[in-house]
């Protein structure tokens, strides 16, 4: 009980702060917005290529997303030598690893929020169902489960904002195909038991990088 | 002077083994002489993988104990291990082109090796952009170890997106007896070529930290 306490005080302080900048919800969002537009752009969308090319904008867009607001919430810390302070804290290193992955997973979750909607309203397509949502949440916790970690090693980097996508982009490659699959079935109104082995790969990705993520994190903070 | 019992016998296994390749093993119905390129694919893929799990075991180890020769060990394991992933890449995509028509073809495999191409090329990247040493044997260390986990969710995922690969048909008992035993023997030539290559790899790498040393103090 003393473990999750510490955490969620680590997330609450994350979300206290996005409460009152605002600064990577607005700033992810109208990336997000962007980048859905220029897909749209690309792709000279008609209603038939647009039902088979959605379930890779909408991943695609996530994906560059959580590259976005995961590099915001280390380079702040570092900036304002916010990481010596929490590293001074007599919280245990991987403590820090869960406060700020799960304070990563709501900030994606709720930029996902806002995003799945307009995704449908734009593209004309059932986004919003229940199989979405899972697929949603599962690959977003894929997402922020080995983001956290290569967020803390960029930011310890020369060139912060180059080193995270160049790491985190092919790590998660399994989960970006099961999500695209797994939509694009759900898309074409499947039924869950044809979604289950997608769904299979991305939880069994989300439970090893957490559990790895979390033994490996307190060498990448360490002074 | 174990090095050289090493060379030696690389050398003598690789000529057996290209013999036993263009001389004594047949030559495929369907493919034809296309096939051979398998001889040397196969063993490319394999000692990649192996150089990852080498990258695995120096970077753990490193992690745990700190000593430099576990990161000399994953640094060089990760070097030539990047080599032959190029050289899997490249050999399977002058096997694509006659057998599929096309250079690239985004088989299970291929992208799989592809994918780990791009991971090890992280390895490096973060290292060269760490200013100090040992913070970016560490980083990279850990993307060794994030790297090889991830190695058979990769396969499964990018086995599960696109069909099966020949070589996954060849290796179902439909392979011909001189073929296998081709393969074996090119594979343990491609073998002791690796570990004489790690170990040069290995004793540069402690020369270039000696330099670098003397150097800098």
């Amino acid at each position: 009980m003393r473990f999750w306490g510490k955490v969620i005080t680590i997330t609450w302080k994350d979300t206290l702060s996005e409460i009152r900048t605002k600064e990577i919800i607005s700033s992810v969002l109208v990336f997000t917005l962007l980048v859905i537009v220029i897909f749209n752009f690309a792709f000279a969308a008609n209603r038939e290529i647009m039902k088979l090319v959605a379930p890779g904008i909408l991943w695609a867009t996530f994906a560059f997303a959580g590259v976005l607001s995961l590099n915001r919430s280390f380079v702040p810390e570092k900036e304002q030598g916010c990481l010596e302070g929490l590293m001074l804290c007599p919280v245990g290193r991987e403590v820090i690893y869960v406060g700020k992955m799960l304070g990563s997973l709501l900030f994606m979750l709720v930029i996902e929020m806002i995003a799945l909607p307009i995704f449908t309203f734009l593209f004309n397509l059932p986004v919003l169902s229940l199989q979405m949502v899972t697929i949603a949440l599962l690959a977003t916790i894929g997402f922020v489960s080995v983001g956290t970690l290569f967020a803390a090693l960029a930011v310890n980097t020369k060139a912060r904002e180059l080193v995270l996508p160049v790491l985190f982009l092919p790590v998660v490659v399994p989960v970006i195909i099961g999500a695209v699959e797994a939509s694009r079935l759900a898309l074409a109104g499947e039924p869950w038991s044809r979604l289950t082995s997608w769904l299979g790969i991305i939880a069994a990705f989300d439970v090893i990088f957490l559990v790895v993520s979390y033994l490996v994190f307190p060498f990448v903070i360490e002074e | 002077m174990k090095r050289s019992i090493l060379f030696w016998l690389s050398l003598a296994l690789l000529v057996v083994a290209l013999y036993l390749i263009f001389g004594y093993a047949p030559i495929e119905q369907t493919m034809g002489i296309v096939q051979k390129i398998f001889y040397l694919m196969v063993p490319m893929g394999w000692l990649a993988l192996l150089s990852f799990l080498t990258v695995f075991v120096g970077s753990i180890l490193y992690l745990k104990t700190k000593a430099p020769k576990w990161d000399i060990l994953a640094y060089s394991a990760a070097e030539v291990g990047l080599v032959f992933t190029t050289l899997a890449l490249v050999s399977g995509s002058i096997w694509a082109k006659p057998v599929w028509g096309v250079w690239w073809t985004w088989e299970p495999r291929l992208t799989a090796t592809l994918v780990l191409w791009l991971i090890y090329l992280a390895y490096f990247m973060v290292r060269s952009f760490t200013a100090e040493e040992s913070r970016g044997a560490t980083f990279a260390a850990i993307v060794g170890i994030v790297g090889f986990i991830d190695i058979p969710i990769i396969a499964l995922a990018t086995t599960l997106w696109r069909g099966m690969h020949p070589g996954a048909v060849i290796f179902k008992g439909g392979l011909a007896p001189p073929m296998l035993l081709t393969l074996l023997v090119s594979l343990a030539a491609f073998t002791v070529l690796y570990s004489f290559i790690l170990r040069q790899r290995i004793s540069l790498r402690n020369d270039e930290i000696e330099i670098k040393k003397m150097k800098g103090l």
